[in-house]
């Protein structure tokens, strides 16, 4: 007969599901080497077409291609935990956990971690090909795009969660990537500034998440330190992450109605 | 742990009906009540049930498919929502914090990773149980007794998706024996398993009360299970027909079987409620 040994503290507690629950994760995608394949090629192979699509043209490259640098982990984050989380809600395996004595923020944390680590090495492998090889010319640290981009995967895993609550089938998750995030980058000032944009428009992108996103790696791109613009942008990009992972938070119900 | 016993039938052997015969129930329902769906007509799915599950012992839920079964077993889980009425588990209302440990839990869809191996998934599971660096030789050993005990150690690692059907519901029962838990909760944990494998798993049932003390409440739509449990909760369209023994049971109706038993008291019941469906 075991006794429940030496109480944990809760803190260590939660610490050790939270790692537990992200080496789970990481875990189930390494059991499916395509996946990752294409979560870390796809980026550098998109900025390599991108590169030579603006052959003749490498300043439209700069600012398209830093914008990117913080768009794919975001996109792929997003999808990637939407699909992840709606398994865990349909599987029954959500249900057997929140009958355990496992914390929602736990997991919720847990896959955070998971597809953080996932986003840096996308990021790093994207990042590290843009400046090297394919010549993106940026003036700051690269170590800023990176953690603008560790920012936006964090948002995009937060999105992802969030909008699983509300796909009842895998079918209609993949729906939700144009509907949440399709807007977002029309209106991020990717393919327009958005002080040219209609004034209405405008205001609509001061209010969404990833224009904050781009204008941070525009930031990185420009200026040479870190400018007071940049923290403001990265702030808001934590903020929304968030407060997003809290509503997300909320739609995993311990009981089913 | 399943392997190599004795063929021939296993009629329940009664435990003695000791001094926890007179210990507060492990379940105890008074006017319990569940409805679903929202709207301004929610359907009323569990009707004001009253009933005990004693302690050490297999009680059955058996009923026919849609009568309830699942929802109940939720409830005393505590993952049904709009429950009302009185609902104590192990001396705690239901869905109580405490409890999370305490109750092992199958539904009736192994709800397991099939993207994980066998032994990884009670891995993860095991380590949301009893956390911490410290405790991963205790878990070793838990992990290592529940693949013995649902006879899955020589496919440890296999992926869980790959196993059979039948496999991956003992995968789904092997996680919730992890924790020794006092009361695990099988919803149809029989279901499409070959003869041998669920007298293996009913062997296992026995065992887990007898030796280690645990309460299990078992649902299945299929009859002859039945004689295999001490004691009895037959339900129909989200009422308890009746709760007791195998034995009284059919004494009491004058039947053969538990499932004849089921069919008089389904039609000693049918008139008055034909007489009460008219009015609502």
């Amino acid at each position: 007969m075991t006794t429940p040994a030496a109480p944990a503290t809760p803190l260590a507690a939660h610490a050790a599901r939270t790692t537990a629950t992200a080496a789970r994760v990481l875990r189930q995608l390494r059991h499916d080497p395509r996946s990752i394949a294409l979560m870390l090629l796809v980026p550098v192979l998109m900025l390599t077409l991108l590169r030579f699509v603006f052959d003749g043209s490498p300043r439209t490259f700069d600012g398209i291609g830093a914008s990117l640098l913080g768009i794919f982990p975001l996109i792929t984050m997003f999808l990637v935990t939407s699909i992840a989380t709606l398994r865990e809600r349909t599987s029954g395996t959500l249900e057997r956990l929140l009958a355990m004595p496992l914390a929602k923020g736990d997991l919720i944390a847990g896959y955070a971690l998971a597809f953080g680590a996932v986003a840096v090495l996308q990021s790093v492998l994207a990042t590290g090909l843009a400046l090297s090889l394919l010549g993106l010319d940026v003036v700051g640290s690269p170590w800023l795009l990176l953690l603008v981009a560790l920012l936006d995967a964090l948002l995009g895993t937060a999105l992802g969660l969030f909008v699983s609550a509300f796909a009842a089938s895998e079918f209609q998750a993949v729906q939700f990537m144009p509907a949440v995030i399709f807007p977002q980058l029309l209106l991020c000032g990717l393919f327009a500034p958005r002080d040219t944009m209609q004034p209405v428009l405008e205001r609509l992108s001061d209010a969404l998440p990833m224009s904050y996103a781009v204008d941070g790696m525009t930031q990185v791109l420009t200026h040479a330190d870190m400018t007071a613009a940049f923290v403001r942008d990265a702030a808001v990009v934590a903020a929304c992450a968030l407060l997003v992972l809290a509503l997300g938070a909320a739609t995993l119900r311990r009981r089913t109605p | 742990m399943m392997n190599n016993r004795g063929a021939g039938p296993a009629p329940a052997p009664d435990p003695a009906p000791s001094s926890d015969a007179h210990a507060a129930p492990a379940v105890r329902a008074r006017g319990l009540t569940v409805r679903r769906g929202t709207g301004r007509a929610p359907r009323t799915v569990l009707d004001a049930l009253s009933f005990d599950v004693p302690r050490g012992r297999i009680t059955g839920l058996l009923g026919p498919s849609g009568c309830g079964k699942s929802t109940l077993l939720r409830a005393i889980v505590g993952t049904q929502a709009h429950v009302t009425g009185t609902l104590d588990v192990l001396g705690h209302p239901a869905g109580h914090p405490a409890l999370r440990s305490r109750i092992g839990y199958v539904t009736q869809a192994p709800s397991v990773y099939d993207d994980l191996t066998v032994r990884q998934n009670l891995d993860y599971f095991a380590a949301v149980l009893d956390p911490g660096r410290a405790a991963a030789e205790r878990r070793r050993t838990a992990v290592t007794r529940a693949l013995a005990d649902v006879d899955l150690a020589s496919r440890a690692d296999a992926l869980a998706g790959d196993l059979s059907g039948g496999q991956r519901s003992r995968v789904s029962l092997a996680v919730a024996l992890l924790g020794t838990p006092d009361l695990l909760v099988l919803d149809e944990p029989t279901v499409g398993l070959d003869p041998v494998l669920r007298r293996d798993l009913w062997h296992l049932f026995h065992e887990l009360t007898a030796a280690r003390g645990a309460t299990i409440l078992v649902s299945s739509h299929v009859m002859d299970e039945a004689e295999r449990c001490h004691d009895l909760l037959l339900m129909r369209s989200g009422r308890i027909l009746a709760q007791d023994t195998p034995d009284a049971l059919r004494t009491r109706t004058a039947a053969d079987t538990v499932e004849a038993a089921f069919l008089r008291l389904v039609d000693a019941a049918a008139v008055p409620a034909a007489a009460q469906e008219q009015p609502r």
